[in-house]
Order: structure tokens, then C-alpha cells, then sequence
């Protein structure tokens, strides 16, 4: 890994100081991911620009409506929360099955976030509740957000500071976990709103996350595992690779439907 | 160089650190703590694994830097007054292990393992909750006995 100089600021507005003060800077949460790419020399930033020392970007807060979880919360911390656990239980679940005990010490959601990885979980529970992506200069709906392979809505410099999660009436998480790396070959993130609108968000079939909008139209009409049972999501444009066919991930999106469905609550 | 200052098994230390200085070249290259091992570089395979403010993680993928002020400990905390912990003990007496390589992180998770489960986690738990940690030797079946019998005993 090349050298860089280590930041570690304490506030989010020092850290956007800088970021654009630095011709070449990254923000570092969790690292779980940025730390490998520069080990694999895929970036050699000159400033990296630690935001675990920001306390006001962790932490989750509870209300009648909504959970809202600063960026910096650790996938542990979301799945232990006992607010999560009564608000969103299939958000909890889904935190716990992020890969494993040591990586969900470290992980963060806004890194899981900004990343955007086709293969990682928490895009598919964004889309599906309907979540709300808070940076330190707008706020932008999980619709807008995921723009295609590892691309995201954030400007330059941007910091996600926290996420919105609006409390559904029931929610189900169901992932088919790639055996060796534990990102999500395909994972199906199923939620009913309060108003009876379901949605149902996709992470590891496509290069982003995406919905299905003839399952949601069913699902909204009838929530029942039979309501989905002849749709079928065409291949054309999934992910193809040495682990999975897009076939296979297309099967998986509507076998892993089903069973949220089932599982919901 | 910027210079860090934590603890490390209870001992305060510190010492010169580039940016890049991951915390497991710390503890092995300037501290000489070298039972915690390297095994794949890539956040992959758990040999790595320490605790720091008292949470397993993988130390090849941790700055070193961002552990200021944090608390440490390493494989060689554990034993305390010239005596094993359990868990080394419960890996020693179940066989819980062949080459050895995988066994400072393996003990390290064990421990973290029980810590949030309790001692009478069961065999499932433990099971999954090893899915970051390789073992290229055993099977895990020793392991997971080891664990549990450890976990009695903590
Ligand atoms: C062995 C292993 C298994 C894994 N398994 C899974 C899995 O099953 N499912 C899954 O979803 N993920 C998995 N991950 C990824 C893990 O969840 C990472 O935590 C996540 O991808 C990145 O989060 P981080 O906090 O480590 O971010 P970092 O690596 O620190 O940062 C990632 C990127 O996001 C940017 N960034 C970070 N925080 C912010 C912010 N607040 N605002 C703006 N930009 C920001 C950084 O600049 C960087 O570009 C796995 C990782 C490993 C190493
Ligand atoms: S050396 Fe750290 S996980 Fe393998
Ligand atoms: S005992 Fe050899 S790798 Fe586990």
C-alpha cells in the first residue's frame, strides 16, 4: 500500500475541509473495503480522511415513524439495537448476516452505502423501505441513490451523515450468501408500507441494486407468496459470472421473494 | 511521522507510525508480538484477529493510526500469573488444533464469542459466528469442541 497522510478530524465539516483541500483524498469509515482496494493498489489516495472519530455520525435514534441510523453505525451495532430489533427486525437480521463477526465490528453503513457494491446488502433494504440517504448537503431518496456498478448519486466530497429508515407495517430479508465471500449472490429485501404499498429491492443480481415493479404491484394488491408465484424476472442485464448465471440470479430473485414474503413480520 | 500512543495487553506504549501502517505491522514489526499472524493480507481469513476496545476485529485491515488511544489486546494478553486462559487451555486439551497457524485468531474470536453470547453458547452459534475465521487443518470440529468446553470454563 502507498503512503498517504492520515487525517482524523472530529467534526463532518472539518472532514469536507479536507477532503477538498486534498487534491487526491478519500474518506475512510470502517475500511473494510477502501483498505483492501489500496492494498490491491487500486487507489493510492495522498490524504486519507478518517471519519470514525466523527461521534455525531454514529448511533441510532428511534421514532413513532422512522429509525434513523448515523452513517458511521457499525453493521454489529444494527444488528444488536434493540430499537432496530422492535422497529425493523428484517433490518437487524439482514445487519447480522453481513459477512462475518469481525468484519460487522468494523463495517459501517454509510461506507456500505457510498460503496455500492453490486454484491453487498443494505442497498436492497434501502430501496425496499424506502429509506432516505442524509448527506452533509441534501437528502436523497434511495430511488435517486444507486446510479449502477459502484456508482452513487454523492458528489465529490459529499459525506452521507445518516439514513432514514420510514418503519414498515412488516418486512422480510432473505439472501443467498456467495459460500466462500458472504456478499449476497442475490439478496431480496421485501417490505410493506403503513400505507399497504409494497416494495421490493435486489442487491447482488444486477450491477446495482434494483426494484421489481411487477411483484410490488401484485404484492400491493395481495401480500401473499401466491401473488408472486408466476412472476418471473428476465435475466437480461443481470450479473454473469464464475459464480452465478444471470439465469441463476434471475431464479434466485423470485425464489428469494417468495420466501420473504412468507417470512414477513 | 505521526506518533501513536495506546495500550497493548494493559501496557502503555507507543511508537512511530506511517499513515499506511496497518495495526498488525505494528504489533508484529515494532512490538514484537508476532503470535498474531498474517495469513491472507485480503480481510479474508481471521489469523489476524485481536480485540481492540474489547471487539474482535481483523488487524490487517485496521490503520494503525486510527487506534489512538485505543486499548489492544493480542494473543499474548491472555494468559495471566504464567497461566493459560481457558480457551487456550479448552483449544490445548480438545486438540483444537494441528499446525497452529489459524489459533491466535481462532482463541481471539472465541473469546470475543463468548463475551457477547455467554458460556453456555451453543454449537450452531459458534458455528456461524467462526464463518471469519479459516482453519486450512482441523475441520473445525476440535475447534468448535474447544470453544465450547473454553466457554464453560471463562
Ligand atoms: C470479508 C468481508 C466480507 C464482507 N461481506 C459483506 C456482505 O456479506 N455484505 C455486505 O453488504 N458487505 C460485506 N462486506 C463489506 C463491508 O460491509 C464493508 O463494511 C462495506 O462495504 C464498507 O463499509 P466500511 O465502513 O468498511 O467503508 P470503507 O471501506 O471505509 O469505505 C468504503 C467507501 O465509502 C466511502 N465512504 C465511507 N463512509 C462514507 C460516508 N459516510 N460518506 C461518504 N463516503 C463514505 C469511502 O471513501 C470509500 O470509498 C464484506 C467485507 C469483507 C472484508
Ligand atoms: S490476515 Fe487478516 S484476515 Fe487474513
Ligand atoms: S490448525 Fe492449521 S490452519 Fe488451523
Amino acid at each position: 500500500m502507498e503512503n498517504f497522510n492520515y487525517h482524523r478530524p472530529a467534526t463532518v465539516a472539518a472532514a469536507a475541509a479536507l477532503l477538498k483541500k486534498s487534491k487526491d483524498g478519500v474518506y475512510l469509515a470502517g475500511g473494510h473495503t477502501i483498505l483492501p482496494t489500496m492494498k490491491q493498489g487500486l487507489r493510492a489516495p495522498k490524504d486519507v480522511v478518517d471519519l470514525s472519530g466523527i461521534k455525531a455520525m454514529s448511533g441510532i435514534k428511534a421514532s413513532a415513524g422512522a429509525v434513523v441510523i448515523g452513517a458511521g453505525t457499525t453493521h454489529m451495532e444494527v444488528a444488536s439495537s434493540s430499537a432496530v430489533k422492535k422497529a425493523i427486525p428484517a433490518l437487524a437480521e439482514m445487519a447480522g448476516k453481513i459477512g462475518g463477526v469481525h468484519v460487522r465490528h468494523k463495517g459501517t453503513i454509510g461506507g456500505s452505502i457510498a460503496n455500492a457494491d453490486p454484491a453487498s446488502d443494505y442497498p436492497s433494504a434501502c430501496l425496499a423501505l424506502g429509506a432516505t440517504i442524509v448527506t452533509n448537503q441534501r437528502k436523497i431518496p434511495a430511488d435517486k441513490f444507486f446510479t449502477g456498478l459502484f456508482q452513487t448519486a454523492l458528489k465529490k466530497g459529499e459525506i452521507i451523515t445518516a439514513v432514514s429508515f420510514p418503519i414498515p407495517k412488516r418486512a422480510a430479508h432473505q439472501k443467498f450468501p456467495n459460500p466462500a465471500s458472504r456478499y449476497a449472490l442475490t439478496g431480496v429485501f421485501v417490505a410493506q408500507g403503513k400505507d399497504g404499498k409494497a416494495r421490493v429491492g435486489v442487491t447482488g443480481a444486477g450491477p446495482a441494486a434494483f426494484r421489481v415493479a411487477d411483484m410490488e404491484a401484485a404484492l400491493s394488491k395481495e401480500f401473499s407468496e401466491k401473488s408472486i408465484a408466476a412472476i418471473k424476472v428476465p435475466p437480461r442485464g443481470l450479473l454473469n459470472d464464475m459464480h452465478a448465471t444471470a439465469a441463476y440470479r434471475a431464479h434466485l430473485v423470485s425464489v428469494l421473494a417468495r420466501r420473504a414474503v412468507a417470512a414477513a413480520k | 511521522m505521526p506518533t501513536l500512543s495506546l495500550k497493548v495487553n494493559g501496557k502503555a506504549v507507543s511508537g512511530e507510525v506511517e499513515g499506511r501502517t496497518l495495526l498488525v505491522e505494528f504489533l508484529r514489526d515494532q512490538l514484537g508480538l508476532t503470535g498474531t499472524h498474517v495469513g491472507c493480507d485480503t480481510s479474508q481469513c481471521g489469523t489476524c484477529v485481536v480485540h481492540v476496545d474489547g471487539k474482535a476485529v481483523k488487524s490487517c485491515t485496521v490503520l494503525a493510526a486510527s487506534c489512538a488511544g485505543a486499548s489492544v489486546t493480542t494473543i499474548e494478553g491472555l494468559a495471566a500469573n504464567g497461566k493459560l486462559h481457558p480457551m487456550q487451555q479448552a483449544f490445548h486439551e480438545e486438540h483444537g488444533l494441528q499446525c497452529g497457524f489459524c489459533t491466535p485468531g481462532m482463541i481471539m474470536a472465541a473469546v470475543d464469542i463468548v463475551k457477547r453470547n455467554g458460556k453456555k453458547v451453543d454449537e450452531e452459534t459458534i458455528r456461524r459466528e467462526l464463518s471469519g475465521n479459516l482453519c486450512r487443518c482441523t475441520g473445525y470440529h476440535n475447534i468448535v469442541k474447544a470453544v465450547q468446553s473454553g466457554a464453560a470454563n471463562m
